[in-house]
């Protein structure tokens, strides 16, 4: 692992920890606006032309409302829980690019030189359990749920925790296999070779093609591990008022939201890091100096800003997930998925099969998991008994 | 009590395909229609600056009409008030210094915050007195402000029939705005 260049990365700290947390304002913007346009509404125009202003407004008002902790509340934890929200989901973007980045050198002193010589665009550059330390950071947001849920002392809160546990501790498994197939073909958990990885191998390297039900599984779980709809069972509003975070207001309430869109951001990032090349595009891989710089950042960040677009399309698409099906979506359907889907990397690469060969691999293992469950001899088959000529029609499930 | 089996309908859970059960064609659909939303035309009425259509039965501030001479329409029959769910009419009748009926109000004060505008003051008045206009951004800074009496009720009637938005409906036959047809 290469040294730090001090400065550099406080620089690097401050910067993008600044853009972060404007980005997070303008992401609930961007939310209200699709929100509304989905619906046929325009959305927030008032503040600034076209509304622009609006995350500044809300931003004072997050500040000047007033803070209240509840009565009969755990204060410490009720004070922690939002702080480690927003430290977690901050922390976890430490080790992904946001920018054109190099692989990490061998052992070559040229190559160190060359290597420390240019600018990676991550604040820790070439640690080389990336990926790891992202998921390991990142599963840490639970006790921020749990501690808020927890500490308010409410029903509303509590269930909104317990249900909020459930699904993370779930979700993370085929998360973590999901991805396993990349770093398997990758050779590394390093984010930064991953990317270059794929970024040599032009476009029809990225991992997509020979990863198209890793892709889907990890997109599904990182949906759940966000918290987003349609499994945002936690803080179901219709459900449980705010979920967690009902007896949370003014800036700490915020604090969650900004932890939360933070959460979004990276793993928006991740998806484009694992499956779509990174900063790679066709046409700009060999572009070096500030204007080919320049150009990648853009390029990675339009294909990261593209899946932020989807995770609130998808919101206004699909219905919540009840309980039940979330849990058996993720043990009876993605895990064995996410599991054949390892083995069937493991071959591939133990017997030097061409990698594409997972391409067709994963569309069979799609359909083939659709054909098993229609032939799996399931629970006993559920039959509504409704009763009729009494006062109130009764529906009864067995 | 034991169910009789004619009352029984045993429904099988319907079954789906292997596309169905696959759920992202499904989704896909979907999406397809969220997007199509997206870029589609707006319903939004931005307000301050687009005044809404109302529709001709719009129940707003209530006005006492005038006749063809100024005069207050209203014979102080207490139809209004005694028809009125929320009790927030209140008349003081008088003995009428015109020659054409025995009464007339002294005061005439309608309670707009109790009020719920429903119309039926308006359904009861025998002789059009009472009508319901399409003013509808009614706002106060106080609870007496939001007490209309005679002369404000007739001020509003002033006002809309000079705006021309609440025609006077003094032909016999028409009951109301809403049966007329729409401009």
């Amino acid at each position: 692992m290469p040294d730090f260049s001090f400065w550099i990365t406080i620089a690097t700290i401050i910067v993008v920890m600044g853009l972060m947390l404007t980005i997070c304002a303008y992401l609930i913007y961007v939310e209200r606006k699709i929100a509304a346009w989905v619906q046929d509404r325009i959305g927030p125009n008032r503040v600034g032309p076209f509304g622009l202003l609006q995350p500044l407004a809300d931003g004072l008002k997050f500040l000047l409302k007033e803070d209240i902790i509840p009565e009969r509340v755990d204060k410490l934890l009720f004070l922690l829980a939002p702080a480690i929200a927003v430290i977690t989901a901050l922390l976890a973007f430490a080790v992904v690019p946001f920018g054109p980045t190099t692989a990490p050198p061998g052992l070559g002193a040229n190559e160190i030189q060359q290597y420390k010589n240019t600018y990676q665009f991550v604040i820790a550059p070439g640690v080389d359990i990336g990926i790891v330390f992202v998921f390991a950071v990142t599963s840490l947001t639970v006790y921020a749920i749990i501690l808020g849920g927890w500490a308010s002392n409410s029903k509303y809160s509590l269930l909104g925790a317990l249900r909020s546990s459930a699904q993370l501790i779930s979700y993370e498994i085929p998360m973590g296999m999901s991805i396993l197939g990349v770093v398997l073909l990758t050779g590394s958990l390093n984010l930064e070779t991953i990317i270059d990885r794929q970024a040599r191998a032009g476009i029809w390297g990225w991992y997509i093609w020979y990863q198209p039900l890793g892709f889907l599984l990890f997109l599904i779980s990182v949906l759940a591990e966000c918290n987003r709809l349609p499994f945002d069972l936690p803080e179901a509003e219709q459900e449980l008022i705010g979920g967690y975070h009902t007896e949370y207001s003014a800036l700490k309430f915020g604090m969650f939201f900004l932890g939360e869109y933070t959460h979004v951001v990276t793993t928006s990032f991740l998806l484009v890091i694992l499956f779509f090349g990174g900063w790679s595009f066709p046409g700009i891989s060999g572009l070096e100096g500030l204007g080919g710089n320049i150009l990648k950042l853009v390029v990675f960040l339009l294909k990261m800003s593209s899946f932020i677009v989807f995770y609130m399309l998808i919101r206004w698409t699909l219905p919540r997930f009840r309980f039940d099906q979330l849990m058996s979506l993720a043990w009876k359907v993605m895990i064995p998925l996410a599991l054949v889907n390892l083995v069937c990397v493991m071959v591939v690469k133990e017997f030097g099969w061409p990698p594409l060969w997972l391409f067709p691999v994963s569309l069979v293992l799609v359909v083939g998991a659709a054909v098993v469950a229609g032939w799996w001899p399931a629970a006993p088959a559920r039959v509504l008994v409704v009763m009729r000529g009494h006062e109130q029609a009764e529906t009864v499930v067995h | 009590m034991p169910i009789a089996p004619g009352d029984v309908t045993w429904i099988e859970e319907p079954k789906i395909g292997v596309l169905g059960r696959l759920y992202l064609p499904a989704i896909v659909t979907g999406l397809q229609t969220t997007v199509r939303h997206m870029f589609g035309p707006k319903v939004t009425v931005e307000f301050p600056e687009q005044q809404p259509i109302l529709p001709p039965n719009y129940r707003g501030v209530h006005r006492l009409n005038r006749d063809e001479q100024g005069r207050v329409k209203c014979v102080a029959c207490y139809m209004c008030s005694t028809a009125c769910p929320a009790h927030c009419i209140d008349i003081v009748a008088a003995p009428s210094p015109w020659p054409d009926r025995e009464k007339y109000p002294e005061t005439f004060v309608i309670d707009e915050l109790r009020c719920i505008y429903c119309g039926m003051c308006e359904e009861a008045c025998p002789v059009d007195a009472i009508e319901l206009t399409s003013l509808y951004d009614l706002t106060g800074l106080s609870r007496e402000e939001m007490m209309f009496d005679k002369e404000k009720l007739l001020s509003v009637f002033d006002e809309t029939v000079k705006a021309g938005t609440d025609p006077i409906r003094t032909k016999p036959g028409h009951l109301s705005v809403a049966s007329e047809p729409l401009v």
